[in-house]
This record gives structure tokens, C-alpha cells and sequence, in this order.
């Protein structure tokens, strides 16, 4: 006796969309088993994980400024995904458009004005974008894989950072620590709700989760993206350009991400560091496949895996657990997503007799 | 603006004297009071927040309290969210241990007056915000004397982690040290951009090894570079914590990080009211830096490093006293000439000996 798993023949929409909701609560169950294990009482230890850190005003405020960069960043990465255009790199070009701004925002240091912070949101957007061109353009002139070349020039931007802070764009009060001097106020995004860190990034990514939803569901141009991942050979015949297509993916999905970092810099942190990078482009990977590449699902697991980390900032100061619970936790989910994905799509079959 | 370092002998000497601290009367008031801690790596990484939690630990016992850390929080916008909560449930005093956690500290310094805040590293203070640091660069010299006895190829290959002074100062005092007994000694270095990479610190040891250094020293937090001279049957000096367990063969001594005083003294002056913001900078001499026992080497090099280890504790030996030669040969300080702290402080420039530039 063995186990098959054979292909199902006609999916189901609904446990397309179900199968993250799925995920979740299997992953709640598991972390509940593993509190116990741990000697918490499980149904607290989830409580001070998944609600605790919405509670309050500021904390609420928080989960959406963690949020606003993973969702600006995996919208645009959806994009490219649906027409089978792979970027990994989205950490690269948050650096990139982070430091475009910082750009701006020093050379108009002395200009204490709001037009110094209006002109740092193109500058993100463009430095985002040039890191994006440049796998476009490799993968169209010479055919090389976007996945290699838009991870590799991540690390070519940290690079590039670095050598900003440590150089020409250090701190001149600093004691030669390798960071920008802050920004002037004037720089950085106005915070829209008193006493909390709401700033214009996040409201920025919630407009852009509603022009993403109508892209990608409304437009023809979403409908093109769609038919080229699905079906290369038809998009060909039904005369859609695969070179604009490609381009369209690596410009959208980079400038995301460089205006991300432009928020980043311009606010929560208030100078270009070497610190800047935290995985805000690899985690929105996850997140935009959690939201299943679709702009209202992406914000929902961008607050998901948002809330994560909050919750795992929580479990240690309330409960004492390690930092650890955070990867576990979202490593459970991950791991439950793609489990639920294979169930939907793949049915298994108990066969007796000996294998093929 | 100059920085001033006040040594923290005083005020620790005067809190052992009085056998203060295992005789905290207060327990009601105690078991109310919480202590925060902010660490950048994770506590296992048997270096740098490794000792920092060792601190609390002392601290928790000899007061009789409970606290609470959060560990491997990044250094940029996320650090304030992290130092704001602690505040916010009801911490006394906040420990932030790592320099980039220095302008989230003082932003959320300002929102509670009431909460005392330390701040590892840094250099910005405010009434509610203490500095402090120690001297490391002064077993950097002890660990630059050994390794001039012990080095066959007179070439030590050296970790940095980031140019900054702190990490500067530390290879500069290194290569005085080696020097002071083989004048032909040099440094061969590679900064790996990083504080904390066991793959990177491991690569960049057995790079150092392969150009002709027979003595791996480091600025980087894990164990990984004894560990390759541990493999290649060489020798090398641990980092933040005595690391002897990782490479028995190999550690000759390590510099260790002893926060355990200051934690205590520091969270009980907070408790009793008696906190002030201040900056201290305590080396061999307060206490707040130990050598690892001396391991691995013949007597007469042990004799010597315990010689020059009581020299600078007693003050008869200034690590940075000129003559001192700058890289291309030139005088940096002349001779006699002492550096103040700020000088230390500032320090961007390496002194002869030490191959390779900055990076920039």
C-alpha cells in the first residue's frame, strides 16, 4: 500500500481563497500545543501574541507602520508573479530608493521645507525603479535568469549603502559612526494621528493597495500579466508584448519597493544606517503569497505577518519567551500554506498494490 | 564637542564597600520594581548580548527582582516600537545595549521622564539617559603583547566587524601592544561589515590564515574564528566572553565583558531614587573588564600579559602614549604626548603596522 497524489481537475476558487484562513488557524492550533509544551497556558500565550498587541491605541497604530512596507513592496512584487516575472530583489531596490531620498534629503539639508520631503517621494520611486530596470534589461538583452540577477544586486546595494555611511554621507558630528546625520524635521513624513508613528507611508500604501486591486482585477493590463504567466504561447498570439510586460513588472514592483524604503528612511528611522535593511523585501515574498497575488488578500497578510512581529516583542516581555517564536511561528505558517495548497490542488489516493 | 568619561571606580567602589549590595532591604518595594533589557543579537550568541544578559542575570539575584529582555531587535525603526513598550509596561529602567539603539533611546527618553534609560555605547545623554562603555582597547594592548611573543610569522590577522572609533581604537592599541615587544610585528585585517556572522567571521579567519598569520584576533561576537584556529592547531583570543569552551587548544585569553556591577549598581540606584544621568567609561581598573584566564602559552609570555595587565590597572602603563607612528610612517602623537578620551573616542586613524585601509 502507497500513497498517490494525483492532480484535481477542477479547483476550487473558494478553497483557493479559504486555504490561507486555513493556514492560520492550524497554525494557531500548533503554537497553542507548543505554549503548552513550553509551560504557558496556551490560550493566554495567544492571547498576548495575536490580541494583545492590538489593544491599544499605539499599538494598533504599530501593526499598521510594520505593515505599510511589507504591502507597498509585495503589491508591486505581485505584479511581476502573475506574469511569471521573478523578482526577488525587492530588498535591493528598498535600499536603492532609501537612499535616493536620503540623497535629497541632505543635499537640501539647510532647506528646511516640506518640498524637500515631496521631492524624496520620486527620488525613492526612481531609485527603487533603476534597481529594477537593471535585471529587466539583463533578462531582455541576454536572457539571464531576473531570480539570480535581482537577488545578487541586493547585496550590491547593501554594499552601496555602506559605503554612503561610512563615506561621504557620514554624520560630520557623528564620531565616525557609519550613519547619515538625522534628517532636518522638514524631511521627514508629516505623523497624521497624535501619539502615534502614523505617518503618509501608510495611508500611501493603503491607496495603493485600491490602485493595485484595480490593476490587477479591473484593467486590461492585469489581464495581460495574468494570460503571459498562465499561458506565455496565448499572450504571444493575442499579440501582448512580453518586453513591455517584463519591463512594466521589474519598474512597478521596484519603484514599490524603493518608495517603501524612501518611507522607511523618512520617518521611522530619520537617517540613512546600515541598519536599515531588516528583510522588509523577502518577508513581502511571503506576504504576497499569503494574499494569494491579490492586492486586498496581500493586506491582510501583510497585517498578519505585521502582527507576528509584534506579538513576538509581546510573548517575550509578558511571558519570556525567546525571540525564536517569531521564525517559529511564521515558518508554521508558511509550512501550513503550502501544505493546504497541495491539498486543494492535488488529492491523495490511497493505492494498494506495489508502486510504479 | 568633546566627550567625557568619568571612570565608574568611585561609585562601584563605594556601593562593594558597603557591602550594599546583597543586603537590599526594600523586598515589598523590589518585587514591584522591573528592569528592561534591549539586546541586538540573541542571547546564545556567546559573545556580546550573551554577556549583557549574564548582567541581568547578576542584577535580577542580587536585588531580588525579575526583568525582562527582548532580544535580536534591529537597529532601525523597530527599536523604538521595542524601547516605547517597555516603557510603557511599567519598566524602571531600560538597558538598551547596542549603538544603534541610541536615537530611538532618546526618543522615547523624552516621552517618559520618569524612566530611567542606559544606553550602551552611545554618546548623546539626556537627563534620563545615561552612557556608558568599557575599555576594551586595554586588552586589546594585553592580547597585542602576547600575541608579539607568541607569533612565529609576526603577523596577526585581524577581524574588525565596522570602522568605527570603537573598533579602530581596538586594533590600534593591538598593534602598540605586539609592537612594544616585536617591533617587526604586523596586522593583517579584514572587516566584515557585520557584528555577529559566524559564516563571514569563519571565511575571513581562514583567509588570514591562508596569507601567512599564524594568530587570529577579533572584533566580532562568535566563537567561529577560534574555532578555524582551533581546526589549523593555532592560536587565537576570544571575544566579550570567555570562549576557552569552544577552543581549549587555541584561546590564549579573551577579553571579557563584565556588566553584572554596573547592572546591579545602576537598577538599584534607580529603585532607591538615587539615579542620575552620568557617562561612565570603565576599563581593567572599575572592574567592568576581566581577562579570561591566560591559557595556552609558555609561563614567561603568562608572567608578561599578567605584568602588563597590572600595569595598566594600576595606571603605570598609557596605552596611548606617543611616540606614535601613523600608518605611512609619519608622527601621529608625539612623544610624551598623551590622547584624551575624546581623541580615543574619535579615532579614525590606524596606526603603523597595520596593513590595508579603512574601508570606505
Amino acid at each position: 500500500m502507497h500513497l498517490e497524489i494525483i492532480a484535481r481537475g477542477e479547483r476550487s476558487r473558494t478553497w483557493a481563497y479559504l486555504s490561507p484562513v486555513l493556514a492560520i488557524v492550524l497554525t494557531l492550533v500548533t503554537s497553542a500545543f507548543i505554549f503548552a509544551f513550553l509551560g504557558k497556558d496556551p490560550l493566554a500565550a495567544l492571547k498576548v501574541m495575536w490580541i494583545d498587541p492590538v489593544l491599544t491605541k499605539r499599538g494598533f497604530a504599530e501593526l499598521f507602520v510594520k505593515a505599510a512596507p511589507l504591502v507597498m513592496i509585495a503589491i508591486g512584487l505581485a505584479l511581476g508573479f502573475r506574469a511569471n516575472v521573478w523578482n526577488i530583489g525587492a530588498e535591493g531596490q528598498f535600499i536603492m530608493g532609501a537612499i535616493f531620498a536620503t540623497g535629497v534629503a541632505l543635499y537640501f539639508y539647510e532647506v528646511q521645507n516640506w518640498p524637500v520631503w515631496l521631492a524624496m517621494i520620486p527620488a525613492g520611486i526612481l531609485g527603487g525603479a533603476l534597481w529594477g530596470a537593471i535585471p529587466a534589461f539583463l533578462k531582455l538583452r541576454f536572457n539571464a535568469n531576473e531570480i539570480l540577477t535581482s537577488l545578487m544586486l541586493t547585496y550590491v546595494a547593501s554594499l552601496i549603502l555602506l559605503y554612503l555611511v561610512a563615506g561621504p554621507w557620514k554624520d560630520p558630528d557623528g564620531y565616525g559612526f557609519p550613519q547619515s546625520r538625522m534628517f532636518s524635521d522638514a524631511a521627514n513624513s508629516p505623523r497624521l494621528i497624535s501619539g502615534t508613528r502614523i505617518h503618509v507611508g501608510v495611508f500611501a500604501s493603503l491607496g495603493i493597495v485600491i490602485l493595485g486591486w484595480f490593476l490587477l482585477q479591473k484593467s486590461m493590463l492585469g489581464f495581460q500579466l495574468k494570460v503571459l504567466g498562465q499561458a506565455p504561447r496565448a499572450a504571444a498570439f493575442a499579440g501582448f508584448s512580453t518586453r513591455g510586460l517584463t519591463w512594466l513588472s521589474l519598474l512597478v514592483g521596484g519603484g514599490l519597493a524603493g518608495l517603501a524604503g524612501m518611507f522607511e528612511v523618512a520617518g521611522p528611522i530619520g537617517q540613512l544606517t546600515p541598519a536599515l535593511p531588516t528583510g522588509y523585501g523577502f518577508t513581502a515574498i511571503i506576504v504576497a503569497f499569503l494574499g494569494r497575488l491579490h492586492p486586498i488578500g496581500i493586506l491582510f497578510g501583510g497585517l498578519v505577518l505585521a502582527l507576528s512581529y509584534l506579538g513576538g516583542e509581546k510573548a517575550q516581555i509578558a511571558l519570556g519567551l525567546p525571540a525564536a517564536v517569531v521564525k517559529i511561528n511564521q515558518g508554521i505558517l508558511l509550512f501550513y500554506l503550502l501544505a493546504c495548497d497541495l491539498f486543494i490542488r492535488y488529492r491523495v489516493k490511497i493505492a494498494t498494490g506495489r508502486a510504479a | 564637542m568633546l566627550i567625557k568619561r568619568r571612570t565608574f571606580t568611585k561609585a562601584l567602589g563605594a556601593g562593594l564597600a558597603a557591602g550594599a549590595l546583597p543586603a537590599f532591604g526594600h523586598q515589598a518595594r523590589a518585587a514591584d520594581f522591573k528592569a528592561g533589557y534591549v539586546y541586538v543579537g540573541p542571547i546564545g550568541d556567546h559573545g556580546w548580548s550573551y554577556q549583557h544578559d549574564q548582567g541581568r542575570l547578576a542584577a535580577d539575584k542580587a536585588l531580588g527582582i525579575t526583568s525582562t529582555y527582548v532580544e535580536k531587535v534591529p537597529e532601525g525603526a523597530d527599536a523604538e516600537r521595542v524601547i516605547r513598550e517597555l516603557a510603557e509596561t511599567g519598566h524602571g529602567i531600560i538597558f538598551t545595549t547596542s549603538f544603534g539603539f541610541m536615537d530611538p533611546t532618546l526618543k522615547v527618553a523624552r516621552d517618559y521622564p520618569e524612566v530611567k534609560f542606559e544606553h550602551a555605547t552611545g554618546y548623546k545623554r539626556a537627563d534620563n539617559v545615561s552612557t556608558y562603555n568599557i575599555r576594551f582597547y586595554e586588552a586589546r594592548y594585553i592580547q597585542g603583547v602576547i600575541a608579539g611573543k607568541m607569533s612565529t610569522s609576526g603577523v596577526v590577522g585581524y577581524i574588525g566587524s565596522i570602522p568605527i572609533p570603537e573598533v579602530i581604537m581596538g586594533m590600534n592599541a593591538f598593534i602598540l601592544g605586539m609592537r612594544s615587544v616585536n617591533p617587526q610585528g604586523r596586522i593583517k585585517q579584514v572587516f566584515i561589515n557585520s557584528w555577529y556572522d559566524p559564516g563571514k567571521e569563519a571565511d575571513a579567519a581562514k583567509a588570514l590564515l591562508d596569507q601567512g598569520a599564524d594568530i587570529i584576533a577579533q572584533h566580532t561576537d562568535s566563537p567561529a574564528p577560534l574555532q578555524v584556529a582551533q581546526e589549523r592547531g593555532l592560536k587565537g583570543f576570544g571575544q566579550a566572553s570567555d570562549m576557552i569552551k569552544f577552543a581549549p587548544d587555541a584561546q590564549l585569553t579573551s577579553a571579557v565583558d563584565f556588566w553584572d556591577d554596573y547592572y546591579t549598581e545602576r537598577t538599584k540606584a534607580a529603585m532607591e531614587g538615587s539615579w542620575a544621568s552620568h557617562d561612565v567609561w570603565g576599563g581593567l581598573k572599575s572592574g567592568m573588564l576581566h581577562m579570561a584566564p591566560y591559557a595556552n602559552m609558555p609561563d614567561d609570555v603568562k608572567q608578561m600579559a599578567m605584568a602588563t595587565e597590572a600595569d595598566i590597572r594600576d595606571g603605570k602603563l598609557t596605552i596611548f602614549k606617543g611616540p606614535i607612528n601613523a600608518q605611512d610612517g609619519s608622527a601621529k602623537v608625539a612623544a610624551g604626548e598623551v590622547l584624551d578620551d575624546g581623541a580615543i573616542a574619535g579615532m579614525d586613524w590606524l596606526a603603523q603596522g597595520v596593513e590595508g585601509d579603512l574601508p570606505k
